[in-house]
């Protein structure tokens, strides 16, 4: 096997242990879902018992109801596609009363995510979650591409990323990770800042702001102009940020996203610092992506060796 | 997990055809066809060239004991075009059945099925099952030109009328499907309108009959990326209790009332 790093001998797949751990956050396994991948969780529960899932992250909510931006709201591109939703979404409160309970009584462990308007909205999405049973943390999306105006992005600045982060882990009775952008100059800033401001850990990446052009219409293929790019096409820009946030700030999990769709993906993004991973796009392609990538994992950690799937975190050769 | 939820599959392809401007489809999909009801669709990966999504396609036709599912499509973007040259043996990765199903009508009422391009082809699938029913059913299939009407041969087996329409007037009345509409809907009593096709065709199949109170529902198209309920991108303005909400054509759909759509909403900011 010249060339391949492996830990040892080869073991059976059920001696491997996937147990990981972000902060006081303890998952069953590395495996978890993108927000805004995964619908309720009762549609990809047709296709597989998705309480095997590390944690499932939620389809980001906001205090109000929101409708969403008009079609089209995607358009495949080249090994990825653009969308832009507009964080459609029941409101917190609906999903509290209607989704929330479906997800406890299935024993899926649910990390919710919140977007708020302003650093005040983030404050009271976090106050509702407080004391909520069955939720393991909150992710905190201050990166949606899909807003209407881009400097309320909170993650593009330093300032306003610690603010919204802040006003969420002051009323948080759970770890709070803090989904980012790569689309900043320079991303350890931004991941400093929410580790001052109390964030557990962080979620790298969201998608990259995007647009195409029918060039027979001339016009923009998304009713919205621009989108969140994903898929493969940004796995690199999500291994890059990854291990760029996990060499400046070690002691900040990583929850990776960013074009997974093989045990090969999961492992590169593992390397490159993160402690779990994200499942997004690939569900869209096939629903039992994340199943799969779960029961393939063990199988691939035992041929090389490990006896764990935690050792990998930030294990890239330098 | 529900048993009669759609399932993954990899399906042998059984034959491969040309409908006039249209390629067809036959798979070996027992799971699927078995919990197939017409107006419902399959998602199908499609390889090559960094595409990434599965294409949705309506279901035209199912044989229970073969076990087999046809879908028509048109050859007009990478994906399809690999599709069309899938050829007998090859397999494929299906998803299905997705979305809700055409409502069957519960009284002996006449039916009237409108359809657009290949947009006709789950009404065929529809208009086999109203058949064994044993009630009227009128077809009428409209398209730009001769060649791009759907399959008039087996909508003329399966309906008891079936009216061509055509724009360039190379086929049966030159003209647009709601022309024809109008004619036989003050000929005949028609209980229930089905329709599929281009959006603005069933907006104004809609209009028709709802302004005649009759029933109508349409089976609509919407690009998506998941089909299962999880992207949220194919979403449709739809009126109902009174709210104004973006329902998702893969799952809520692809059936809707047509009387409740908000069809001047479509493409246009909340």
């Amino acid at each position: 096997m010249t060339g391949v790093q492996t830990a040892g001998t080869t073991l059976r797949p059920d001696q491997v242990d996937l147990r990981v751990q972000l902060g006081p956050l303890a998952l069953h396994n590395p495996i978890v879902t993108a927000s805004g991948c995964f619908g309720s969780g009762r549609e990809i529960d047709q296709f597989f018992d998705i309480a095997t899932l590390g944690a499932v992250v939620v389809k980001s909510l906001t205090l109000e109801p929101r409708l969403g931006l008009p079609t089209p709201r995607m358009v495949e591109t080249a090994s990825g596609m653009l969308n832009a939703i507009g964080l459609q979404n029941p409101g917190i409160d609906r999903w509290l009363a209607s989704d929330l309970p479906w997800l406890v009584a299935r024993g899926v462990p649910t990390i919710v995510s919140i977007a708020g308007k302003t650093v005040r909205e983030y404050g009271l999405l976090a106050e509702r979650l407080r004391g909520q049973q069955g939720i393991v943390a909150i992710e905190a999306n201050i990166s949606c591409p899909n807003v209407d105006d881009r400097n309320t992005i909170f993650s593009c600045k330093e300032e306003t990323a610690g603010a919204a982060v802040e006003a969420v882990v002051q009323v948080a009775d759970v770890p709070v990770f803090a989904k980012l952008t790569p689309d900043v100059t320079d991303i350890t800033v931004i991941a400093h800042s929410v580790r001052s401001a109390g964030a557990t850990g962080a979620s790298l990446v969201n998608t990259l702001l995007g647009m195409a052009i029918d060039v027979e219409t001339r016009r923009p293929r998304l009713a919205a102009v621009t989108g969140g790019l994903s898929g493969p096409a940004i796995k690199p820009i999500a291994v890059r940020a990854i291990h760029q946030v996990h060499r400046a700030v070690g002691d900040l999990p990583i929850i990776g996203m960013g074009g997974v769709r093989s045990v090969a993906d999961v492992v590169e993004l593992l390397l490159a610092g993160a402690s779990a991973v994200a499942v997004g796009t690939a569900t869209f392609a096939n629903p039992l992506t994340a199943h799969d990538l779960l029961s393939k994992l063990p199988q691939w950690l035992a041929a090389r060796g490990y006896p764990t799937a935690r050792e990998l975190t930030g294990a890239v050769a330098r | 997990m529900s048993g009669t939820g759609p399932v993954r599959a990899l399906c042998e392809v059984i034959a491969s055809r040309r409908i006039g401007s249209y390629h067809a489809l036959t798979v070996a999909a027992p799971e699927i066809a078995a919990r197939t009801e017409p107006g419902q669709f399959v998602s199908i990966a499609v390889e090559g060239d960094g595409m990434l999504l599965r294409r949705p396609f309506s279901v035209c036709a199912v044989r229970d004991v073969a076990g087999t599912v046809d879908i028509a499509f048109e050859a007009n973007g990478r994906g399809t075009a690999w599709l069309a040259g899938r050829a007998r043996h090859d397999v494929l990765d299906i998803v299905g059945s997705l979305g809700r199903p055409f409502s069957l009508p519960r009284q002996p009422v006449g039916c009237l099925l409108v359809g657009g391009g290949y947009g006709a082809a789950p009404l065929l699938f529809l208009a086999s099952r109203l058949r064994r029913r044993e009630l009227w059913v009128g077809m009428i299939l409209g398209a730009a030109t001769r060649r791009r009407l759907f399959n008039a041969v087996t909508a003329r087996r399966f309906s008891h009328a079936t009216y061509l329409v055509t724009e360039d007037g190379s086929a049966g009345t030159k003209g647009r499907v709601t022309d024809v509409m109008d004619r036989v809907l003050d000929a005949r009593a028609i209980g229930v309108v089905y329709a599929c096709g281009p959006m603005p065709m069933l907006a104004a199949v809609s209009k028709i009959a709802t302004e005649r109170g009759i029933p109508v529902q349409v089976a609509v198209e919407e690009a998506m990326a998941c089909g299962v309920g999880v992207c949220w991108t194919c979403v449709v303005p739809y009126l109902s209790g009174g709210e104004v909400r973006n329902i998702r054509a893969c799952v809520e759909g692809p059936c809707l009332n047509g009387s409740q759509v908000l069809w001047d909403r479509i493409g246009l900011a909340s």
